[in-house]
């Protein structure tokens, strides 16, 4: 019997994801170069560590459009609700390999959810942190001890942002038949019965 | 400012391993500013510019002597002239000379992410070796007294290098051999803070109770240091921070949070990785399900 497909994400969905991917690994290895002397090698990625100092921000900035149009995509779907509770509860139990007792969830579970507006929540310090020690353009109209805190605020997200994409990246590769959901926009049906039941039956109207 | 030099390295930016160690001769200097025998002549300002190759542009007057009103990456030492009372009508001007403290802890060097873009020399200089310099600022965030500055021009940090270039052949700092009246002295700290003793004494005797030397310990000491008239009060001399240490806000994001940080993104990497060999993948039960169906 022929594998069924549901549409997951459409294709403009995709791109943007994708467009939001090269950009976090871009943005994500310069800033690593400036984060501790150990990888500062990263630099020559980018020709060297002044163009790294020069393309880090214009590319963050792009991260942060490109996830802007995520954003409002996809927020709504990302509400935590009641059911989201009784999935956390038991999130223990499926990272030990037992499924039996997660309940059913819509379109993202409540995992999914946490890394939406951890990402969303991130990126929106990166963005407001990062302007305040742009050199040369902004970094002057703000006050020494407020650049100092902005750095250390700058890389604190930028731990937590990479944190996310790990568990993010992770979650993908650990359940087999997610992956093809970005690359081709579809999913097995058996897919989301087992891990979107709410969503399946929303998707097929059984 | 220069890598042509003839000085040993003691600290290097972003540097995680020592530096050569095996020569072990040199004598830490001082430059000693004793703001009161300065006159306020400039003489220093234009020695500065001269040795270096630095023109500044004309500025404006702003009612002060203080010209140019900053520091700038054209101007790595400026004076600055507070018109304070201390006492009651007993009006007072204390013309310090401003610029890079070279300190024996560097925020700036610490707070550098190009290797070798700042440099601490064994005789206690502090040196930005500009072509390695980035244009980041971070140096201007980790200075305790706001020295480093951005050029516009070349996005290359720049400051006072004690004249390094001509320390390393046996010379004294442009500013010290112009200085007129000898309020500007070089040599090795430990001469320089006798002499700036002394002169202490003189200037109690003649009715500064609180003169003293200015050698502020929070940074391990630096090497320019002042002998002022009110040393209680740093802050009358242009706002010279009274206890200047590197901001635990650095110290944080260089100290702690850079293994950390590293650990936690490696540990999450290698944690994913075992777990997926300890408990395997989620697989869809394809066929399970369709028998369900059926």
């Amino acid at each position: 019997m022929a594998t069924k497909y549901l549409q997951r994400y459409s294709d403009g969905e995709r791109m943007n994801h994708w467009v939001i991917a090269l950009l976090f690994l871009a943005t994500g290895l310069s800033g690593l170069a400036f984060f501790h002397p150990g990888l500062f090698f990263l630099s020559a990625l980018f020709g060297g560590g002044v163009w790294a100092r020069i393309l880090h921000p214009f590319m963050g900035v792009a991260m942060v459009l490109g996830f802007l149009g995520m954003f409002l995509r996809l927020w709504r779907e990302n509400l935590m609700n009641e059911a989201d509770k009784e999935w956390r509860r038991h999130s223990m139990d499926m990272l030990r390999g037992d499924k039996s007792r997660m309940p059913p969830v819509g379109k993202y579970n409540a995992g999914q959810k946490g890394v939406f507006w951890l990402m969303s929540l991130c990126l929106l310090l990166l963005l407001v942190t990062g302007f305040m020690f742009w050199q040369p353009w902004f970094a002057n109209s703000f006050p020494i001890l407020v650049r100092r805190i902005a750095v250390v605020v700058h890389a604190a997200s930028a731990v937590a942002l990479i944190l996310g994409v790990i568990m993010h990246v992770y979650a993908a590769i650990w359940v087999k038949g997610t992956v093809r959901a970005m690359t081709r926009g579809t999913v097995s049906e058996a897919w989301a019965k087992q891990n979107h039941a709410l969503w399946h039956k929303e998707m097929s109207g059984k | 400012m220069s890598s042509l030099q003839s000085l040993d390295i003691a600290k290097r930016s972003a540097t995680t391993t020592p530096s050569p160690q095996a020569r072990h001769s040199n004598v830490e200097v001082a430059k000693l500013i004793d703001v009161s025998s300065c006159i306020g002549c400039k003489a220093c300002q234009v020695a500065c510019m001269q040795w270096n190759e630095l023109r500044d542009e004309v500025g404006e007057n702003h009612g002060t002597y203080d010209n140019p009103r900053d520091l700038t990456p054209q101007s790595w030492t400026v004076m600055r002239y507070s018109e304070v009372e201390v006492e009651q009508n007993k009006l007072e001007w204390l013309i310090r000379k401003d610029g890079c403290m070279h300190c024996e802890d560097p925020g700036c060097l610490k707070s550098c992410p190009a290797p070798g873009a700042i440099v601490k020399y064994t005789n206690g200089i502090v040196d930005f070796i500009s072509e390695h310099c980035i244009g980041c600022g971070n140096c201007v965030t980790g200075c305790p007294f706001d020295v480093p500055r951005i050029s516009q021009a070349d996005s290359k940090a720049y400051k006072c290098s004690l004249c390094s270039d001509r320390v390393g052949v046996g010379l004294e700092p442009a500013c010290v051999k112009a200085c007129p009246t000898g309020a500007i002295r070089f040599g090795a700290k430990e001469d320089m803070l006798d002499y700036g003793a002394e002169r202490v004494v003189d200037l109690k005797e003649r009715g500064y109770g609180n003169a003293g030397v200015y050698d502020p310990q929070g940074v391990g000491g630096t090497h320019v240091v002042y002998v002022l008239q009110h040393a209680d009060k740093p802050e009358l001399y242009h706002g010279l921070p009274a206890d200047p240490r590197i901001s635990p806000w650095v110290s944080l994001w260089k100290g702690a949070a850079k293994p950390l940080a590293v650990a936690a993104m490696l540990g999450a990497v290698v944690a994913g990785f075992f777990h997926y060999m300890k408990v395997g993948p989620v697989e869809t039960k394809e066929d399970a399900d369709e028998k369900a169906d059926a």
